[in-house]
Protein backbone atom coordinates (compact mmCIF):
# COMPACT_ATOMS: atom_id res chain seq x y z
CA UNK A 1 0.00 0.00 0.00
CA UNK A 2 2.83 2.37 0.91
CA UNK A 3 6.32 1.85 -0.45
CA UNK A 4 9.00 4.22 0.74
CA UNK A 5 12.35 3.77 -1.01
CA UNK A 6 15.66 5.47 -0.22
CA UNK A 7 13.92 8.59 1.04
CA UNK A 8 16.21 11.45 2.01
CA UNK A 9 15.21 14.80 3.41
CA UNK A 10 17.59 17.69 3.84
CA UNK A 11 16.45 20.99 5.34
CA UNK A 12 18.18 24.31 4.89
CA UNK A 13 18.42 25.68 8.39
CA UNK A 14 20.15 28.95 9.37
CA UNK A 15 22.78 26.82 11.11
CA UNK A 16 23.44 24.81 7.93
CA UNK A 17 21.95 21.78 6.27
CA UNK A 18 19.99 19.38 8.44
CA UNK A 19 19.88 15.81 7.23
CA UNK A 20 16.52 14.75 8.70
CA UNK A 21 16.06 11.47 6.80
CA UNK A 22 19.01 9.44 5.51
CA UNK A 23 17.78 6.74 3.18
CA UNK A 24 14.56 5.32 4.58
CA UNK A 25 13.06 2.10 3.17
CA UNK A 26 9.66 0.91 4.36
CA UNK A 27 6.93 -1.30 2.96
CA UNK A 28 3.54 -1.00 4.54
CA UNK A 29 0.97 -3.58 3.51
CA UNK A 30 -2.74 -2.98 3.06
CA UNK A 31 -4.78 -3.24 6.26
CA UNK A 32 -1.71 -3.16 8.47
CA UNK A 33 -1.16 -0.93 11.49
CA UNK A 34 2.45 0.15 11.14
CA UNK A 35 4.13 1.95 14.02
CA UNK A 36 7.08 4.26 13.63
CA UNK A 37 8.73 5.03 16.94
CA UNK A 38 11.52 7.45 17.63
CA UNK A 39 12.68 10.18 19.99
CA UNK A 40 11.82 13.78 19.17
CA UNK A 41 14.10 14.93 16.38
CA UNK A 42 14.59 11.40 15.08
CA UNK A 43 12.75 12.28 11.87
CA UNK A 44 9.52 10.38 12.40
CA UNK A 45 7.21 13.38 11.86
CA UNK A 46 9.12 14.31 8.71
CA UNK A 47 8.83 10.73 7.50
CA UNK A 48 5.06 10.54 7.94
CA UNK A 49 4.69 13.89 6.15
CA UNK A 50 6.64 12.48 3.23
CA UNK A 51 3.81 9.98 2.73
CA UNK A 52 1.27 12.69 1.85
CA UNK A 53 3.89 15.15 0.58
CA UNK A 54 3.31 17.74 3.28
CA UNK A 55 7.09 17.43 3.21
CA UNK A 56 8.65 16.72 -0.16
CA UNK A 57 11.56 14.28 0.08
CA UNK A 58 14.89 15.58 -1.26
CA UNK A 59 15.52 12.19 -2.89
CA UNK A 60 13.96 8.75 -3.13
CA UNK A 61 10.47 7.65 -3.98
CA UNK A 62 7.14 7.31 -2.23
CA UNK A 63 4.53 5.09 -3.84
CA UNK A 64 1.07 5.20 -2.26
CA UNK A 65 -1.64 2.91 -3.59
CA UNK A 66 0.28 2.50 -6.85
CA UNK A 67 0.80 6.25 -7.36
CA UNK A 68 4.25 7.81 -7.40
CA UNK A 69 3.56 10.72 -5.05
CA UNK A 70 6.69 12.62 -6.11
CA UNK A 71 5.60 12.78 -9.75
CA UNK A 72 2.07 14.13 -9.19
CA UNK A 73 1.10 17.67 -10.18
CA UNK A 74 -0.26 19.96 -7.45
CA UNK A 75 -3.77 19.18 -8.58
CA UNK A 76 -3.28 15.41 -8.74
CA UNK A 77 -1.60 15.56 -5.35
CA UNK A 78 -4.65 17.23 -3.80
CA UNK A 79 -6.74 14.40 -5.21
CA UNK A 80 -4.36 11.78 -3.86
CA UNK A 81 -4.39 13.40 -0.41
CA UNK A 82 -8.14 12.77 -0.15
CA UNK A 83 -7.16 9.12 -0.08
CA UNK A 84 -4.95 9.69 2.97
CA UNK A 85 -6.59 10.84 6.21
CA UNK A 86 -4.43 12.38 8.89
CA UNK A 87 -4.85 13.05 12.61
CA UNK A 88 -2.59 15.20 14.73
CA UNK A 89 -1.21 15.54 18.24
CA UNK A 90 -2.95 18.88 18.76
CA UNK A 91 -6.08 17.82 16.85
CA UNK A 92 -5.99 20.91 14.57
CA UNK A 93 -9.74 21.44 14.58
CA UNK A 94 -11.28 24.66 13.28
CA UNK A 95 -12.23 26.61 16.41
CA UNK A 96 -14.91 28.69 14.68
CA UNK A 97 -16.79 25.66 13.35
CA UNK A 98 -19.00 23.19 15.18
CA UNK A 99 -18.14 19.50 15.59
CA UNK A 100 -20.48 18.70 12.71
CA UNK A 101 -18.93 21.31 10.40
CA UNK A 102 -15.43 20.17 11.30
CA UNK A 103 -16.23 16.61 10.26
CA UNK A 104 -17.96 17.92 7.14
CA UNK A 105 -14.98 20.13 6.25
CA UNK A 106 -13.15 17.76 3.84
CA UNK A 107 -16.45 17.23 2.01
CA UNK A 108 -17.16 20.96 1.67
CA UNK A 109 -13.74 21.30 0.01
CA UNK A 110 -14.96 19.14 -2.85
CA UNK A 111 -18.31 20.89 -3.05
CA UNK A 112 -20.33 17.90 -1.86
CA UNK A 113 -24.08 18.71 -1.65
CA UNK A 114 -25.50 19.25 1.86
CA UNK A 115 -27.71 16.15 1.98
CA UNK A 116 -24.83 13.91 0.96
CA UNK A 117 -22.66 15.53 3.63
CA UNK A 118 -25.29 14.79 6.26
CA UNK A 119 -25.49 11.16 5.16
CA UNK A 120 -21.73 10.88 5.61
CA UNK A 121 -21.18 12.95 8.76
CA UNK A 122 -23.96 11.57 10.96
CA UNK A 123 -22.84 7.91 10.84
CA UNK A 124 -19.25 9.06 11.45
CA UNK A 125 -20.26 11.01 14.56
CA UNK A 126 -22.14 7.91 15.66
CA UNK A 127 -19.04 5.79 15.06
CA UNK A 128 -16.80 7.98 17.21
CA UNK A 129 -19.52 8.36 19.84
CA UNK A 130 -20.10 12.10 19.52
CA UNK A 131 -23.56 12.23 18.01
CA UNK A 132 -24.88 14.38 20.84
CA UNK A 133 -22.03 16.90 20.48
CA UNK A 134 -22.67 17.77 16.81
CA UNK A 135 -23.61 21.39 17.52
CA UNK A 136 -20.86 22.08 20.05
CA UNK A 137 -17.61 23.89 19.35
CA UNK A 138 -14.23 22.17 19.84
CA UNK A 139 -13.44 24.39 22.86
CA UNK A 140 -16.34 22.72 24.69
CA UNK A 141 -14.83 19.24 24.27
CA UNK A 142 -12.23 17.27 26.20
CA UNK A 143 -8.95 16.24 24.55
CA UNK A 144 -10.19 12.72 23.83
CA UNK A 145 -13.39 14.05 22.29
CA UNK A 146 -11.40 16.47 20.14
CA UNK A 147 -9.31 13.59 18.82
CA UNK A 148 -12.51 11.68 18.06
CA UNK A 149 -13.64 14.63 15.97
CA UNK A 150 -10.23 14.55 14.28
CA UNK A 151 -10.67 10.86 13.49
CA UNK A 152 -14.19 11.36 12.13
CA UNK A 153 -12.93 14.25 10.00
CA UNK A 154 -10.06 12.15 8.66
CA UNK A 155 -12.51 9.39 7.68
CA UNK A 156 -15.01 11.70 5.97
CA UNK A 157 -13.40 11.43 2.54
CA UNK A 158 -13.31 7.59 2.71
CA UNK A 159 -9.51 7.31 2.79
CA UNK A 160 -7.63 4.05 2.36
CA UNK A 161 -4.85 5.21 4.65
CA UNK A 162 -4.86 6.93 8.03
CA UNK A 163 -1.75 8.72 9.25
CA UNK A 164 -1.59 9.32 13.00
CA UNK A 165 1.02 11.88 14.02
CA UNK A 166 1.51 11.50 17.80
CA UNK A 167 -2.27 11.26 17.99
CA UNK A 168 -2.36 10.25 21.64
CA UNK A 169 0.66 12.14 22.95
CA UNK A 170 -1.45 14.97 24.36
CA UNK A 171 -3.91 12.62 26.07
CA UNK A 172 -3.96 10.93 29.46
CA UNK A 173 -3.38 7.14 29.64
CA UNK A 174 -7.08 6.28 30.00
CA UNK A 175 -8.09 8.40 27.01
CA UNK A 176 -5.10 7.09 25.04
CA UNK A 177 -6.42 3.56 25.48
CA UNK A 178 -9.89 4.47 24.24
CA UNK A 179 -8.54 6.37 21.22
CA UNK A 180 -6.22 3.48 20.36
CA UNK A 181 -9.06 0.98 20.53
CA UNK A 182 -11.11 3.26 18.27
CA UNK A 183 -8.25 3.31 15.76
CA UNK A 184 -8.07 -0.49 15.98
CA UNK A 185 -11.80 -0.75 15.37
CA UNK A 186 -11.80 1.45 12.29
CA UNK A 187 -8.72 -0.37 10.99
CA UNK A 188 -10.71 -3.60 11.09
CA UNK A 189 -14.02 -2.13 9.99
CA UNK A 190 -12.76 -0.29 6.91
CA UNK A 191 -9.65 -2.44 6.19
CA UNK A 192 -7.79 0.83 6.65
CA UNK A 193 -4.01 0.95 6.44
CA UNK A 194 -2.80 2.89 9.48
CA UNK A 195 0.58 4.52 10.07
CA UNK A 196 1.17 5.44 13.70
CA UNK A 197 3.92 7.86 14.70
CA UNK A 198 4.74 7.87 18.38
CA UNK A 199 7.46 8.09 21.00
CA UNK A 200 5.59 5.74 23.34
CA UNK A 201 6.26 2.00 23.15
CA UNK A 202 2.92 1.45 24.89
CA UNK A 203 1.12 2.69 21.77
CA UNK A 204 3.11 0.34 19.55
CA UNK A 205 2.45 -2.60 21.86
CA UNK A 206 -1.25 -1.78 22.10
CA UNK A 207 -2.23 -1.58 18.44
CA UNK A 208 0.60 -2.05 15.94
CA UNK A 209 1.27 -5.13 13.84
CA UNK A 210 4.67 -3.96 12.62
CA UNK A 211 7.09 -1.45 13.96
CA UNK A 212 10.05 0.53 12.66
CA UNK A 213 12.41 2.17 15.11
CA UNK A 214 13.84 5.38 13.71
CA UNK A 215 16.91 7.08 15.08
CA UNK A 216 18.89 9.98 13.60
CA UNK A 217 17.03 9.75 10.31
CA UNK A 218 17.65 6.04 9.71
CA UNK A 219 15.59 2.96 10.48
CA UNK A 220 17.50 1.25 13.27
CA UNK A 221 15.29 -1.81 13.33
CA UNK A 222 12.00 -3.00 11.91
CA UNK A 223 9.81 -6.07 11.98
CA UNK A 224 6.75 -7.52 13.64
CA UNK A 225 5.98 -6.02 17.04
CA UNK A 226 6.30 -9.44 18.65
CA UNK A 227 9.80 -10.00 17.23
CA UNK A 228 11.04 -6.55 18.06
CA UNK A 229 9.65 -6.73 21.60
CA UNK A 230 10.95 -10.16 22.43
CA UNK A 231 14.27 -9.90 20.64
CA UNK A 232 15.33 -6.26 20.24
CA UNK A 233 18.58 -5.86 18.29
CA UNK A 234 19.34 -2.19 18.61
CA UNK A 235 20.27 -0.22 21.72
CA UNK A 236 17.61 2.41 21.04
CA UNK A 237 14.93 -0.29 20.73
CA UNK A 238 15.94 -1.78 24.07
CA UNK A 239 15.68 1.66 25.61
CA UNK A 240 12.15 2.12 24.28
CA UNK A 241 11.13 -1.31 25.49
CA UNK A 242 12.74 -0.84 28.90
CA UNK A 243 10.16 1.86 29.64
CA UNK A 244 7.51 -0.85 29.51
CA UNK A 245 9.51 -3.89 30.49
CA UNK A 246 12.12 -3.06 33.06
CA UNK A 247 15.50 -4.61 32.42
CA UNK A 248 16.81 -3.82 35.86
CA UNK A 249 17.90 -6.49 38.25
CA UNK A 250 15.82 -7.08 41.38
CA UNK A 251 16.75 -4.61 44.12
CA UNK A 252 18.58 -7.24 46.18
CA UNK A 253 21.16 -7.58 43.37
CA UNK A 254 21.12 -4.14 41.86
CA UNK A 255 24.39 -2.26 41.97
CA UNK A 256 26.46 -5.27 42.97
CA UNK A 257 29.40 -6.37 40.86
CA UNK A 258 28.51 -8.68 37.97
CA UNK A 259 31.15 -11.28 37.23
CA UNK A 260 31.37 -13.76 34.38
CA UNK A 261 33.55 -16.05 36.51
CA UNK A 262 32.15 -18.11 39.30
CA UNK A 263 32.09 -16.22 42.56
CA UNK A 264 31.68 -17.97 45.89
CA UNK A 265 28.30 -17.30 47.48
CA UNK A 266 26.91 -15.61 44.35
CA UNK A 267 23.99 -16.70 42.21
CA UNK A 268 24.26 -17.04 38.45
CA UNK A 269 21.48 -14.77 37.20
CA UNK A 270 19.65 -15.65 34.02
CA UNK A 271 17.09 -13.65 32.13
CA UNK A 272 14.54 -15.96 30.50
CA UNK A 273 12.04 -14.97 27.82
CA UNK A 274 9.21 -17.33 27.01
CA UNK A 275 7.07 -16.76 24.00
CA UNK A 276 3.71 -18.03 22.85
CA UNK A 277 2.66 -21.55 23.86
CA UNK A 278 6.02 -22.02 25.58
CA UNK A 279 5.05 -19.47 28.17
CA UNK A 280 2.65 -22.07 29.57
CA UNK A 281 5.16 -24.97 29.63
CA UNK A 282 6.64 -25.93 33.00
CA UNK A 283 10.20 -25.63 31.68
CA UNK A 284 11.78 -24.63 34.99
CA UNK A 285 10.10 -27.49 36.82
CA UNK A 286 11.37 -29.89 34.16
CA UNK A 287 14.86 -28.49 34.49
CA UNK A 288 14.94 -28.96 38.26
CA UNK A 289 13.64 -32.48 37.89
CA UNK A 290 16.22 -33.50 35.28
CA UNK A 291 19.16 -31.80 37.04
CA UNK A 292 18.45 -32.25 40.74
CA UNK A 293 21.82 -30.76 41.81
CA UNK A 294 20.96 -27.27 40.66
CA UNK A 295 19.13 -24.82 42.92
CA UNK A 296 16.85 -22.41 41.11
CA UNK A 297 15.53 -19.26 42.76
CA UNK A 298 12.82 -17.18 41.09
CA UNK A 299 13.76 -13.50 41.47
CA UNK A 300 11.44 -11.75 39.07
CA UNK A 301 8.56 -12.80 36.89
CA UNK A 302 6.13 -11.11 34.56
CA UNK A 303 3.62 -12.46 32.09
CA UNK A 304 2.45 -10.07 29.38
CA UNK A 305 0.61 -10.34 26.10
CA UNK A 306 1.39 -8.86 22.70
CA UNK A 307 -1.45 -9.26 20.23
CA UNK A 308 -2.84 -12.18 22.21
CA UNK A 309 0.51 -13.99 22.28
CA UNK A 310 1.64 -14.70 25.84
CA UNK A 311 5.09 -13.36 26.61
CA UNK A 312 6.80 -14.29 29.87
CA UNK A 313 9.92 -12.70 31.31
CA UNK A 314 11.75 -14.11 34.30
CA UNK A 315 14.97 -13.60 36.15
CA UNK A 316 16.16 -16.67 38.00
CA UNK A 317 19.23 -17.30 40.09
CA UNK A 318 21.07 -20.62 39.80
CA UNK A 319 23.44 -22.11 42.32
CA UNK A 320 25.12 -25.47 42.58
CA UNK A 321 28.15 -27.26 41.23
CA UNK A 322 29.76 -26.15 38.01
CA UNK A 323 28.63 -29.22 36.10
CA UNK A 324 25.10 -28.89 37.43
CA UNK A 325 24.92 -25.27 36.29
CA UNK A 326 26.37 -26.13 32.90
CA UNK A 327 23.79 -28.92 32.65
CA UNK A 328 21.00 -26.50 33.46
CA UNK A 329 22.18 -24.06 30.78
CA UNK A 330 22.37 -26.87 28.23
CA UNK A 331 18.89 -28.02 29.21
CA UNK A 332 17.45 -24.54 28.73
CA UNK A 333 19.24 -23.95 25.42
CA UNK A 334 17.47 -27.02 23.98
CA UNK A 335 14.09 -25.65 24.97
CA UNK A 336 12.24 -22.89 23.17
CA UNK A 337 13.19 -20.20 25.59
CA UNK A 338 15.56 -17.32 25.09
CA UNK A 339 18.26 -17.34 27.75
CA UNK A 340 20.48 -14.41 28.51
CA UNK A 341 23.22 -15.06 31.04
CA UNK A 342 23.65 -11.96 33.18
CA UNK A 343 26.49 -13.28 35.36
CA UNK A 344 27.34 -14.13 38.94
CA UNK A 345 25.98 -11.54 41.36
CA UNK A 346 26.00 -11.54 45.15
CA UNK A 347 22.82 -10.88 47.02
CA UNK A 348 22.70 -7.63 48.93
CA UNK A 349 20.84 -8.55 52.10
CA UNK A 350 20.07 -5.04 53.28
CA UNK A 351 18.20 -4.06 50.11
CA UNK A 352 14.48 -3.49 50.24
CA UNK A 353 12.46 -3.58 47.02
CA UNK B 1 -26.66 79.00 22.17
CA UNK B 2 -26.95 75.22 22.11
CA UNK B 3 -29.67 75.56 19.53
CA UNK B 4 -26.98 76.87 17.20
CA UNK B 5 -24.32 74.29 18.10
CA UNK B 6 -26.45 71.19 17.64
CA UNK B 7 -27.07 71.48 13.89
CA UNK B 8 -23.35 72.28 13.45
CA UNK B 9 -22.41 69.19 15.46
CA UNK B 10 -24.83 66.90 13.65
CA UNK B 11 -23.58 68.03 10.26
CA UNK B 12 -19.94 67.64 11.31
CA UNK B 13 -20.60 64.25 12.86
CA UNK B 14 -22.33 63.15 9.66
CA UNK B 15 -19.30 64.25 7.63
CA UNK B 16 -16.88 62.44 9.95
CA UNK B 17 -18.92 59.23 9.83
CA UNK B 18 -19.09 59.52 6.03
CA UNK B 19 -15.33 60.00 5.71
CA UNK B 20 -14.48 57.22 8.14
CA UNK B 21 -17.01 54.71 6.82
CA UNK B 22 -16.25 55.24 3.16
CA UNK B 23 -12.47 55.26 3.55
CA UNK B 24 -12.65 52.22 5.82
CA UNK B 25 -14.73 50.35 3.24
CA UNK B 26 -12.46 51.21 0.32
CA UNK B 27 -9.27 50.63 2.32
CA UNK B 28 -10.52 47.23 3.53
CA UNK B 29 -11.24 46.06 -0.01
CA UNK B 30 -7.55 46.57 -0.81
CA UNK B 31 -6.06 46.20 2.68
CA UNK B 32 -7.47 42.79 3.63
CA UNK B 33 -6.21 41.05 0.48
CA UNK B 34 -2.92 42.90 1.02
CA UNK B 35 -2.72 41.42 4.52
CA UNK B 36 -3.48 37.95 3.14
CA UNK B 37 -0.72 38.42 0.55
CA UNK B 38 1.76 39.64 3.18
CA UNK B 39 1.08 36.57 5.29
CA UNK B 40 0.79 33.85 2.65
CA UNK B 41 3.93 34.86 0.72
CA UNK B 42 6.01 34.87 3.90
CA UNK B 43 8.54 32.16 4.67
CA UNK B 44 7.00 28.71 5.19
CA UNK B 45 3.50 29.87 4.19
CA UNK B 46 1.24 28.43 1.50
CA UNK B 47 2.27 30.81 -1.30
CA UNK B 48 5.83 31.44 -0.14
CA UNK B 49 7.45 34.02 -2.39
CA UNK B 50 10.11 35.91 -0.50
CA UNK B 51 11.07 38.48 -3.20
CA UNK B 52 7.41 39.49 -3.62
CA UNK B 53 6.95 39.52 0.15
CA UNK B 54 9.98 41.81 0.57
CA UNK B 55 8.82 44.23 -2.12
CA UNK B 56 5.27 44.53 -0.77
CA UNK B 57 6.56 44.73 2.79
CA UNK B 58 8.90 47.60 1.91
CA UNK B 59 6.15 49.57 0.17
CA UNK B 60 3.85 49.04 3.15
CA UNK B 61 6.54 50.22 5.54
CA UNK B 62 7.35 53.23 3.39
CA UNK B 63 3.74 54.45 3.27
CA UNK B 64 3.26 53.76 6.96
CA UNK B 65 6.29 55.81 7.91
CA UNK B 66 4.91 59.01 6.35
CA UNK B 67 3.08 61.13 8.95
CA UNK B 68 -0.55 61.60 7.93
CA UNK B 69 -0.43 65.42 7.68
CA UNK B 70 2.49 65.19 5.26
CA UNK B 71 0.91 62.36 3.24
CA UNK B 72 -2.25 64.42 2.93
CA UNK B 73 -0.43 67.38 1.41
CA UNK B 74 2.01 65.31 -0.63
CA UNK B 75 -0.66 63.47 -2.58
CA UNK B 76 -2.79 66.52 -3.41
CA UNK B 77 -2.10 66.06 -7.17
CA UNK B 78 -3.33 62.47 -6.98
CA UNK B 79 -6.39 63.55 -5.01
CA UNK B 80 -7.17 66.22 -7.58
CA UNK B 81 -6.79 63.66 -10.35
CA UNK B 82 -9.06 61.13 -8.66
CA UNK B 83 -11.91 63.28 -7.31
CA UNK B 84 -11.38 66.52 -9.24
CA UNK B 85 -10.66 68.64 -6.16
CA UNK B 86 -8.30 68.66 -3.23
CA UNK B 87 -10.75 70.32 -0.86
CA UNK B 88 -13.88 68.85 0.68
CA UNK B 89 -15.05 65.76 2.46
CA UNK B 90 -14.79 63.43 -0.51
CA UNK B 91 -11.29 64.68 -1.31
CA UNK B 92 -10.25 63.87 2.25
CA UNK B 93 -11.12 60.24 1.63
CA UNK B 94 -8.21 59.76 -0.79
CA UNK B 95 -5.38 60.31 1.74
CA UNK B 96 -7.39 58.50 4.42
CA UNK B 97 -7.67 55.42 2.19
CA UNK B 98 -4.01 55.53 1.19
CA UNK B 99 -2.88 55.82 4.79
CA UNK B 100 -5.21 53.02 5.94
CA UNK B 101 -4.44 50.38 3.30
CA UNK B 102 -0.97 49.47 4.61
CA UNK B 103 -2.19 49.83 8.20
CA UNK B 104 -5.01 47.33 7.57
CA UNK B 105 -2.58 45.11 5.67
CA UNK B 106 -0.24 44.84 8.63
CA UNK B 107 -3.08 44.40 11.14
CA UNK B 108 -4.65 41.60 9.09
CA UNK B 109 -1.22 39.99 8.64
CA UNK B 110 -0.74 40.01 12.41
CA UNK B 111 -4.14 38.36 12.90
CA UNK B 112 -3.44 35.67 10.30
CA UNK B 113 -0.11 34.87 11.95
CA UNK B 114 -2.02 33.90 15.09
CA UNK B 115 -3.77 31.04 13.27
CA UNK B 116 -1.89 27.87 14.30
CA UNK B 117 0.17 26.40 11.46
CA UNK B 118 -1.31 22.99 12.28
CA UNK B 119 -4.72 24.11 11.01
CA UNK B 120 -3.25 25.00 7.64
CA UNK B 121 -1.37 21.72 7.57
CA UNK B 122 -4.56 19.80 8.38
CA UNK B 123 -6.39 21.53 5.53
CA UNK B 124 -3.50 20.74 3.17
CA UNK B 125 -3.63 17.11 4.23
CA UNK B 126 -7.29 17.08 3.21
CA UNK B 127 -6.43 18.38 -0.24
CA UNK B 128 -7.47 22.02 0.19
CA UNK B 129 -6.31 24.52 -2.46
CA UNK B 130 -4.49 27.68 -1.36
CA UNK B 131 -7.65 29.69 -2.11
CA UNK B 132 -9.70 27.33 0.09
CA UNK B 133 -7.13 27.58 2.86
CA UNK B 134 -7.42 31.38 2.78
CA UNK B 135 -11.20 31.57 2.62
CA UNK B 136 -12.16 28.53 4.71
CA UNK B 137 -9.36 28.35 7.26
CA UNK B 138 -7.20 31.46 7.63
CA UNK B 139 -9.81 34.22 7.38
CA UNK B 140 -12.58 32.52 9.42
CA UNK B 141 -10.14 31.42 12.14
CA UNK B 142 -8.55 34.87 12.33
CA UNK B 143 -11.88 36.72 12.11
CA UNK B 144 -12.28 37.56 15.83
CA UNK B 145 -8.77 38.98 15.86
CA UNK B 146 -9.25 40.77 12.52
CA UNK B 147 -12.38 42.46 13.88
CA UNK B 148 -10.45 43.70 16.92
CA UNK B 149 -7.59 44.94 14.75
CA UNK B 150 -9.93 46.70 12.30
CA UNK B 151 -11.63 48.41 15.25
CA UNK B 152 -8.25 49.96 16.02
CA UNK B 153 -7.97 51.08 12.40
CA UNK B 154 -11.42 52.73 12.53
CA UNK B 155 -10.47 54.62 15.67
CA UNK B 156 -7.23 55.76 14.05
CA UNK B 157 -9.30 56.89 11.06
CA UNK B 158 -11.53 59.02 13.31
CA UNK B 159 -8.39 60.84 14.46
CA UNK B 160 -6.94 61.17 10.97
CA UNK B 161 -10.24 62.38 9.57
CA UNK B 162 -10.12 65.23 12.10
CA UNK B 163 -6.74 66.22 10.66
CA UNK B 164 -8.13 66.00 7.15
CA UNK B 165 -10.85 68.36 8.31
CA UNK B 166 -8.21 70.96 9.03
CA UNK B 167 -7.45 71.28 5.32
CA UNK B 168 -11.07 71.81 4.42
CA UNK B 169 -12.35 68.30 4.66
CA UNK B 170 -15.21 69.14 6.99
CA UNK B 171 -16.18 66.93 9.90
CA UNK B 172 -15.66 67.24 13.63
CA UNK B 173 -11.99 68.23 13.40
CA UNK B 174 -12.81 71.07 11.06
CA UNK B 175 -15.61 72.24 13.37
CA UNK B 176 -13.35 72.20 16.41
CA UNK B 177 -10.62 74.20 14.63
CA UNK B 178 -12.77 76.77 12.90
CA UNK B 179 -15.38 77.43 15.59
CA UNK B 180 -13.69 76.31 18.75
CA UNK B 181 -10.17 77.58 18.12
CA UNK B 182 -10.27 80.32 15.50
CA UNK B 183 -13.50 81.95 16.76
CA UNK B 184 -12.70 81.50 20.47
CA UNK B 185 -15.77 79.33 21.21
CA UNK B 186 -14.57 76.92 23.93
CA UNK B 187 -18.05 75.41 24.29
CA UNK B 188 -17.92 74.25 20.64
CA UNK B 189 -14.47 72.80 21.25
CA UNK B 190 -15.68 70.92 24.33
CA UNK B 191 -18.85 69.69 22.64
CA UNK B 192 -16.80 68.39 19.68
CA UNK B 193 -14.37 66.60 21.93
CA UNK B 194 -17.28 65.02 23.85
CA UNK B 195 -18.84 63.82 20.60
CA UNK B 196 -15.49 62.37 19.48
CA UNK B 197 -15.05 60.55 22.79
CA UNK B 198 -18.55 59.07 22.56
CA UNK B 199 -17.96 58.07 18.95
CA UNK B 200 -14.70 56.29 19.73
CA UNK B 201 -16.21 54.53 22.76
CA UNK B 202 -19.12 53.37 20.62
CA UNK B 203 -16.84 52.01 17.88
CA UNK B 204 -14.68 50.19 20.44
CA UNK B 205 -17.75 48.74 22.16
CA UNK B 206 -19.23 47.46 18.89
CA UNK B 207 -15.87 46.01 17.83
CA UNK B 208 -15.37 44.21 21.13
CA UNK B 209 -18.90 42.81 21.13
CA UNK B 210 -18.62 41.52 17.57
CA UNK B 211 -15.18 40.00 18.18
CA UNK B 212 -16.41 38.25 21.32
CA UNK B 213 -19.44 36.94 19.48
CA UNK B 214 -17.24 35.47 16.71
CA UNK B 215 -14.68 33.94 19.05
CA UNK B 216 -15.55 30.31 19.83
CA UNK B 217 -12.23 29.42 21.45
Amino acid sequence: MIKISNVEKIYDAPSGKVHALRGINLNIAKGEIYGIIGLSGAGKSTLVRCINMLERPTAGSVIVDGQDMMKLSEDELRGARKNIGMIFQHFNLLTTKTVYDNVAFPLTLTGTPKDKIAKKVEPLLELVGLHDKAKQYPSQLSGGQKQRVGIARALASDPKILLCDEATSALDPQTTKSILSLIRDINKKFALTVVVITHEMQVIKEICDKVAVISDGVIAEKGSVLDVFTNPQHRITREFISVLLSNELPAAFRGNEISSEKVEGALLLLRLNFLGERADDPILAQMIRSIPDVECTMLFGNLDEIHGVPFGRFIVGLSGGESAIQGALNFLSNKEVRVEVIGYVRRNYSAVD
Amino acid sequence: MFGEIIPLLTKALGETVYMVALSMAVASIVGIPLGVLLHTTDKGQILENLPLNKIIGSIVNAVRSIPFVILMVAIIPLTRFLVGSSIGTTAAIVPLVIASIPFIGRQVETSLKEVPAGLVEAAQSMGATPAQIVTKVLLPEAMPSIVSQLTTVIIALVGESAMAGAIGGGGLGDLAIRYGYQRFRPEVMIATVVVLIVLVQLVQFCGNTLARHLDKR
